[in-house]
Parts: C-alpha cells; structure tokens; sequence
C-alpha cells in the first residue's frame, strides 16, 4: 500500500510525463495498446485462474465476458487510432468566409480509473484502453474485493506498460479515500450509486469531470411468445444472462423478469428445465455458476430469500451454502414488491418473476422505477419495440438477447440518471479521455469594417444582413442601394 | 418595467415548481417534435417582438450599447434558434450503428432521448444569450426547463421572467427569478441534468448539489484567456507587412475585448504575452486604434459598457491600485466610480504574482507581458489553470501548429479573438478549470439529450457456444467467434483448433 508521501510523488511525476508529450505521440499510444494486448495474451491462463480463484468463474466465462472481449476492444482500438486521433473539420456558415475550424482531440492528462470486482479485468482495462489511446497518463485502483485479479494487474500487468505513465495502486476504501482526495483530469468509476455520489463530491474540489458506470434493477420483458423456437432462446439467453454471467452478479444482468399472467405456467416450466439442463444439477461442481464473491455479498443475499413472504415465492432452487459462498440458481414468482427482493439491486443468482395482467403493463411498471442501465424485452411485436423505445428510458435497450451489447464497439455502454454519468466502449472510450478542442483560423484578409465601433444604423444594418446570411442585402447596403433600417428608438 | 408581472418566488416553492415540471415532462408533451418547433419558433417570435425592451434592458443593466446587444446576444439568439429549427429534424432521427461479428446478426441504433427536467442557471454578462440559448437546446432536446437568470442584471432578469411566462407554455418552461437563497433551493431539488454559466467558485457549489442526486453537470466556466502576439511576420502580400499586421491584430484584440461588454465576457482576451521589442509597436498601435473607436474621452463613449455593479468596480479597483500595478499603466486608468465607468486601461510588465495576473480580470484592464522569445508563452499559459479560449497572432506557420498542439484550452483561434463563439458548428464550453462540457448549435441537443443504445437481435442464429454445460470445444469455437476470425471459426466448428 502507498504511503501517503509516495503516492504524492508518484502523481507527480505522473503529470511531470504527461507535459514532457510523449504520451501524445501515436507510436506510444500504440505500444500501450499492444503491450495490453500481449499482457492478455500470454498470460491468459494465470487470468482465467484469478478469475477462477476470486470468483469461481469457469474459464470459458472468463474467456467470453472478459479475455476475449479484451481482445476484441484492443484489436479495435489499434485499427482505429489514427482515426480516432485525427481532427474534424466543420461546416461553416458562408460569412465566415476564410475561417477554417475543426474539432481537435487531445488527452487531458493524470486520469483516475476505480475499478469493480465482478469484472476485474474488463471493468480495469476497457477505461484504460481510452485513457491510453487518448494520450492520457493513468492510475488504476482495481477492486480489493478480488485480490489476485488487482495482485496480477498490479504486478503483471504494469510490466507490459510503460511504467511512467500508468500506475497501479492496489487497495480497500481508505486507499480510494485518498486517491479521491488529489487533483485528477478525469475520474472514471464503475461501482454502485452510493460509492458514485462520494467519487463525485469528491471531484468538486478541483472541478474534475467524471464518468459514473453505476447500476440499478435492469428488468427484462418477456413477451408471449407464440413458437416455441423463440421461447426456448428467449428462456436461454434470459437464464445464461443471469446465472451464466458471474452468478448474477453484473451491472446489466437480467434483475428480474416481467410476464403475462397467462404465459407465467409455460414460463415457469421453460425455465426450470433449462435452467436444470444448462447448469446442471450441481452446478458449483460443473463450474456453471460463479460463487458469490464473498461473505458479506452472500449474507446479504441470503437475507433477502430469508424474508418469509420471499421464500415462500420461491419455485426452484433457494439452496445457499455458506461454507463455498455459492447459492444455486433461484427463481421466484411474485415475491411482494416491497420486499428488499424488488427495491433492491440483486446482483446474485436470483430471478423474480412479476406477472402483469397485459404486457403493456410493464411500460408503467418500468418507469415508475429509477432508469436502470439497461432494458431488455423479448418480444416480436413491433408495437410493444416502438412503445419500449420511446416510452422508457434507460442507459441502452436491448431486444431478444443479453449482455451482448457490452461487447459491442460502436453503441455507447453507459447509463441515465441513477445508473450514471458518461459512456465508453469503442471511440467513446476515446472520446471519455479526451477534450475536443475547437480551433478557428482566420486569414488577416477581410474584416468586416462593420465589426468595429464607433457605431452607426448603417453599420447595424450590415449586421442585421450579415448574421441573417443575406449577402445580397449586405451588398446592397454597402453599395448604398438598400437604406439602412433606423428602427432603434434608443437614443 | 418591474417584477409586478412576475411570481415573487419563495425558496419554499422551489419542490413544487420541479414537481410540477417533472409531470408535465411525465406526461409526454415536451417530446413531440411539433411542441419542441412551436417553442422555439414562440422565442423567435419573443426576440422579433421585443428587441427593443431587450436593448433596454441591457442599456439599464449594463449601459451595453446598442450594437453589441443586437449582434451579441439579439441576433446569435436568432440565428442560433432558426439552426437549430433547420437541423432539429435530422437530430431526432435515430442514428445507425455498425454492428459486429460479435453479435450478429443484429441491428443497433443510438436513439437520443431528452433527459428530463433541465436547470438552467445563467450569467449577468449576456443575461439573454447566456440564458436562452441553453433553454433552446433543452427545449429542442425535448426537456421541460427551470430558467434562473442572474440577479445581478434585474432588468433582463425581469424582461425574462415576463416575456417566457407570457408567451411559453408555462406547464413546461419557467423562469424563477431570485439570488442566494432562491438558487440554493433550486439546487436542492432533483433535475435531470443542470447548467450553469459563471465563475468556479458558485460552480463547485452547483456540482456539489448535483453529485447529491447524480445529475450530470454542464459548467461553462471561465479562466484567463491569453492572447499570444508573435512578431515574426512575414505577409507576403502587404507591402508595409508589420503595419498591416499589427492594425489588424490590435482591431480584433479591442474588437474581442472592449467590444464585449468592456471585457467582462468569459471569452475576452483577458492578458496579451508578446516579445519585448514588439511591445511598444503593439501597445502604439492599441493607443491608437482606441482613440478611433472610442474617442479621446473613452469615459464618455456611448460604444463602451459599463461595469456592472459597484462589488465588481472594486473589485477592479483592487486589481488596477495594487502596489506592484498601478506604475505599470501605460494608457487609460481614468475611472468614474459614480458612473461605474472603467476606461480602457493598458498596464505593461506587470509581476506574475500581482493579483491583475492570478485572478480572471473580466472588465477593461489589459496588461501585456513580455517575454524574449514567443514560445516562452506556453510555459506561461501551461502553469496556469486550462483557460476557456486561448488566442495567437502570427503568421508563422510552425507557430501556428505549434501553438495549437502545446495549448489547452476550451478553444482556440489563431489570428482573430471570441469569434468561435458565433460559429453554431463548433462546441464552446472549457475544460479543466474553465468548466465541463459543451454546447452550441448539435451540441446544445446533445447536452441535453441522453444517447440511448438500441439492439436488435433476432431469435435466430443462437451460438449453442454461448450456454453452458461448457465444453473444450465451445471454448475454441468461443475464441474464434470473439475474435472475429473466420478461418477460425471455421477450424473450431470441424474441430481442428
């Protein structure tokens, strides 16, 4: 852990490097991105053993949301650099005429990333990919809540980086307490609402701007589907987006699920079976589920199925074993909406289900709530798409699948109000770690001698044509054809 | 012309108004393309019927003249609200995002949805620019707005309050006008996103109050924009080159200073670094060029605004009387502290550490640093907080790159001052210190819009790859489908990978 002097030092010579301008450089942006890619590379078996280790994560999870997702952004991020790096010009009115402008990128220097402990890799690395591309210097404070994840990036991973520019400061709250405490050009957090209002208090002082990945009950809407093609991969990517995916335990997991009364039965049905098919009968044997992440995690979860009215909701599953902090997956019908089940985010192995008399009832269901990072719907009506489109707000929607729009380069990944602050993913990673600089030039041909004073109705007219790009009026008036309006009755 | 019209706003009202706003938001209207047209065609109709009540206004808060309220804030207004007319068609349309094979097949689209209930706190300086442009970009996003303009311009503040209770649609736009205690209920409420225009200081109280309720913040801020005069010129075209250059600079230096309401605009050129030898052809050419604009009595000028009240006269007085300072005025320092009048006052080489060069001047005092060789600027600006504008005179090319590239800053012109701001394609806001965020013509929509990410899937082509049980075999196929690699895909499907 960083001594307080030496975190001091070590920020120092962080901007010390960034105005020396050789993080600008494309070549330098360039080898951090390919160092990160040779890191993930070599030394995937040690990441997928982190992973299995601090979360029990089968390796092909870690593969699918992690690894590869890695892969896939950093591959992205090299071939768009030079992109991403180039300025744009812009469109100017006519009368600005010799004035060129364009819109510059450049890094805004020390930024701060506080990663999470359900994606240690991903949640670390996808921001640092935008820091770096974006020519910025870096510390990155990954979760202590998954210690030999933030133990290898830490001591690993810094080795494929240069060590001038990112810094990786491992530790718990006070650590993040203090890091809160100095002068950042950017802070980016992925964590939940609480920790992200003390971030953003904190970045008060020094007015730094911020990027909040929070979280929130992200429902999803299952339609009466009439073929049971489509039930059966609607149930599947539903059951694979929760348990499948870190035991529940991820900022755009299903939180629970909506259904017609009348379609609850084949819902229900669909689901234990699958559920018993994809992850098994023992599924903390078989690896198909991840465990909780730890003791305080558990509790709190098996305190919400220990709430009488809850448990008696429960219709599979509900086995929670404390000794190897795995809960089996669980599914619920109608547990009381005021249970902390229903107001609470879940994040773990268990799925509600809420029955509404009509589909349609989800829409009012959905916005009587805070905005959650993501909705998913499984329909095939295009009226319920379009209602849902405009109807709802959330971070993103998606329709008759999971999860999947984290590994998308070309949507922004982030949410709206209570789920937060800002996106990333692709260039809008690039786009978070960077000020877009206006530059206008001008030629010191041609000045408007109308721009200056003394002032005069003549030279008010010539405003009057000139900012109502009427050039023809201009030039009437500057030949003396056109009389200029004497309309101000202010002496 | 009084505040009969307007409601007397108590800080008790403060949760009912974002009440009631939140339901008329809830209720859907503002979203309709056809509400957000009417509205704004409704402020253009507001900024043709009563340019006259405005100019008056300003004349009272002011003493602006006559010209600068038209163009600086009558006429950007109106040209900012029929772009935004023109083009608020094409914004609202979904964009199409490219998707990948990742996770096709699929169709994705990013939908800009408005944000909600937007604050808008505005500024003294150009109390109807500053506040209605932002209430244009909310309104056009598809927001219901809270608008408080600054107190300290009561007149437009008032003109404000009745013209949009007047004429908006008021279950949907307000004004509440009020100071200290009004705007920190205000900031109490929950908003959707808020805006404000001002110094650093009541923006750190702002995005306090926000962090509360996680609102997102868009902070325009200010700074020390500098103003870099190089000396190297090299203008092949004009015979006498130095003249034709300097003339021009020193027009665009007053134009950008004086001309905008005498320096207390967040954008003026607030100090000038040229090199030692070319200082007095600059300081010459300034004296000179002032004279023409604003008469040999500039205290008596009708073309030059007055300071704005009598907190920030001293506030200039203490800048200008400082010990280290008040030697170093090379023209003007006249004041009449009756009239509020300041006139423009040139000071050359004053220290670094005087106050004039720590603190934002905002109103008429330009002090000029020297320096041996131009590019000792950068280090100057670079030790200082990020400004909202940095300017360059010079012709030289590698200066200008240079110069842009070294620099940060909200924005940047070279060979002109303040222009960008009239230019609705590019975003205006400041980084670091000078603030958060930008708007202006599409900016201004998607500050206050939210880009939500839509997906497309269909039920077809499920990758069983995707579900467990997990086998050695999926792992591979997994792997190759995750890279994107065919020829991959292809040996992990026949089993040879």
């Amino acid at each position: 852990m960083d001594s307080p002097r030496n975190l001091q030092g070590d920020l120092e010579s962080l901007r010390l490097y960034f105005r020396c301008g050789r993080t600008k450089e494309a070549s330098w942006r360039k080898t951090q991105i390919k160092g990160l890619l040779n890191f993930i590379k070599e030394n995937e078996g040690d990441i997928m053993k982190a992973l299995k280790q601090d979360l029990g994560k089968h390796r092909a999870e870690a593969y699918r949301d992690e690894i590869g997702t890695l892969i896939k952004s950093l591959n992205y991020a090299l071939n768009s650099l030079k992109a991403w790096m180039s300025p744009k010009k812009v469109k100017l009115p006519a009368v600005a005429v010799l004035t060129t402008a364009e819109l510059l990128p450049e890094p805004l220097g020390l930024v701060l990333i506080v990663s999470a402990w359900n994606f240690p890799f991903g949640l670390s690395l996808e921001p640092l990919i935008g820091a770096l591309a974006a020519g910025n210097t870096a510390v990155l404070k990954p979760s202590e809540l998954a210690p030999a994840c933030s133990s290898l990036l830490a001591n690993t991973m810094t080795s494929y980086l240069d060590g001038n520019a990112v810094k990786v400061v491992e530790g718990g709250p006070s650590v993040g307490e203090q890091l809160l405490q100095e002068r950042w050009d950017k802070i980016f957090f992925t964590g939940n609402a609480r920790v992200g209002r003390i971030v953003m208090s904190a970045a008060v002082k020094y007015l730094t701007p911020v990027a909040l990945e929070l979280g929130g009950k992200c429902p999803a809407v299952l339609d009466s589907l009439s073929f049971s093609f489509d039930r059966e991969v609607a149930v599947k990517r539903i059951l694979v987006g929760k348990f499948g995916t870190c035991a529940g335990q991820a900022c755009i997991t299903i939180d629970y699920v909506l259904v017609e009364k009348k379609f609850l039965p084949k819902a229900v049905e669909l689901m234990k079976a699958i559920t018993t098919k994809m992850f098994g009968e023992n599924p903390r044997e078989t690896n198909t589920v991840a465990r909780i992440v730890n003791r305080r995690h558990f509790l709190r979860l098996k305190n919400l199925l220990d709430d009488p009215t809850v448990k008696a909701s429960i219709v599979y599953g509900g086995k929670t074993d404390e000794e190897n902090l795995f809960i089996e997956p669980t599914i619920l019908v109608d547990p009381p909406l005021e249970a902390e089940i229903m107001t609470e985010e879940i994040f773990g192995p268990l799925l509600p289900i809420i029955t509404l008399e009509n589909i349609e009832d989800s829409i009012e269901f959905i916005k009587a709530r805070p905005r959650p990072l993501t909705i998913y719907a499984f329909t095939k009506s295009k009226t319920l798409e379009r209602k849902l489109v405009s109807e709802t707000s959330s971070g993103s929607l998606v329709f008759n699948d999971a999860i999947i729009q984290y590994a998308a380069d070309t949507i922004p990944f982030g949410g709206v109000g209570e789920s937060g602050i800002g996106r990333y993913h692709g260039k809008f990673s690039f786009d978070t770690f960077s000020h877009e600089k206006a530059v206008a030039r001008r030629s010191f041909l041609v000045d408007f001698w109308f721009r200056f004073p003394p002032w005069n109705d003549y030279k008010l007219q010539l405003f009057r044509e000139a900012y109502n790009f009427d050039y023809l009026g201009v030039i009437f008036v500057v030949l003396g054809l056109k009389k200029p309006k004497s309309d101000s009755h202010v002496v | 012309m009084g505040s009969e019209e307007a409601n007397a706003f108590d800080a008790k009202d403060a949760p009912k108004i974002a009440g009631e706003l939140r339901e008329s938001f809830a209720s859907g209207k503002t979203r309709s393309y056809e509400w957000r047209t009417s509205q704004l065609k409704t402020i253009l109709k507001i900024l043709d019927n009563h340019e006259q009540d405005m100019i008056l206004a300003l004349r009272s808060d002011l003493s602006k003249p006559e010209m600068e309220s038209y163009i600086q804030e009558i006429a950007m207004l109106k040209n900012s609200c029929k772009a935004t007319l023109k083009s608020l068609k094409g914004w609202m349309v979904p964009e199409k995002a490219k998707t990948s094979m990742t996770t096709f097949p699929s169709s994705a689209e990013i939908v800009s949805e408005p944000l909600g209930v937007i604050l808008i706190i505005s500024a003294w300086n150009y109390p109807f620019y500053l506040s209605i442009d932002p209430v244009i970009g909310a309104i056009a996003a598809g927001n219901a707005v809270v608008l408080k303009p600054s107190e300290v311009s009561p007149a437009s503040s008032a003109l404000l309050a009745k013209l949009l209770k007047e004429y908006m649609d008021t279950s949907c736009v307000r004004v509440v006008e009020g100071a200290v205690a009004e705007t920190a209920a205000l900031l109490q409420q929950k908003w959707d996103k808020i805006c404000y225009t001002g110094n650093g200081r009541v923006g750190r109280i702002v995005m306090e109050a926000a962090a509360k309720h996680l609102t997102p913040v868009l902070l325009e801020l200010g700074g020390k924009s500098p103003v870099v005069v190089d000396s190297d010129v090299n203008l092949k075209f004009a015979t006498h080159a130095v003249t034709f250059y300097v003339k021009v600079a020193t027009r665009r230096i007053i134009a950008g200073k004086w001309g905008c309401n005498n320096g207390q605009a967040c954008i003026s050129p607030d100090y000038i670094i040229t090199t030692k030898d070319f200082a007095p052809k600059l300081v010459d050419s300034l004296k000179e060029v002032l004279e023409k604009f604003y008469g040999k009595n500039p205290l008596e000028s009708k073309d030059l605004s007055r300071i704005v009240n009598s907190n920030h006269f001293a506030r200039l007085m203490k800048l200008l009387d400082e010990e280290k300072v008040s030697g170093k005025v090379v023209h003007g320092g006249e004041r009449n502290e009756t009239d509020l009048k300041i006139a423009p006052t040139i000071l050359l080489d004053v220290p670094r550490d005087s106050l004039i060069m720590t603190e934002e001047i905002f109103g008429p005092l330009l002090p000029i640093i020297t320096v041996e060789k131009v590019e000792e600027s950068y280090d100057i600006i670079n030790s200082g907080p990020k400004p909202l504008a940095a300017y360059l005179f010079t012709s030289n090319e590698k200066l200008k790159k240079q110069f842009v590239m070294t620099i940060s800053a909200g924005g940047v012109v070279v060979n002109d001052t303040t222009i960008h701001l009239a230019v609705v394609t590019l975003p205006f806001g400041g980084v670091g210190e000078s603030g958060m965020g930008a708007y202006h013509g599409k900016f201004s929509f998607e500050a206050f819009s939210h880009k939500k990410a839509v997906v497309y899937r269909s039920f077809v082509a499920d990758a069983a790859v995707r579900y467990p049980p997990y086998t050695k075999g999926k792992l591979s196929l997994l792997k190759a489908l995750v890279g994107g690699s065919i020829l991959g895909i292809i040996r992990a499907l026949f089993g040879w990978s």
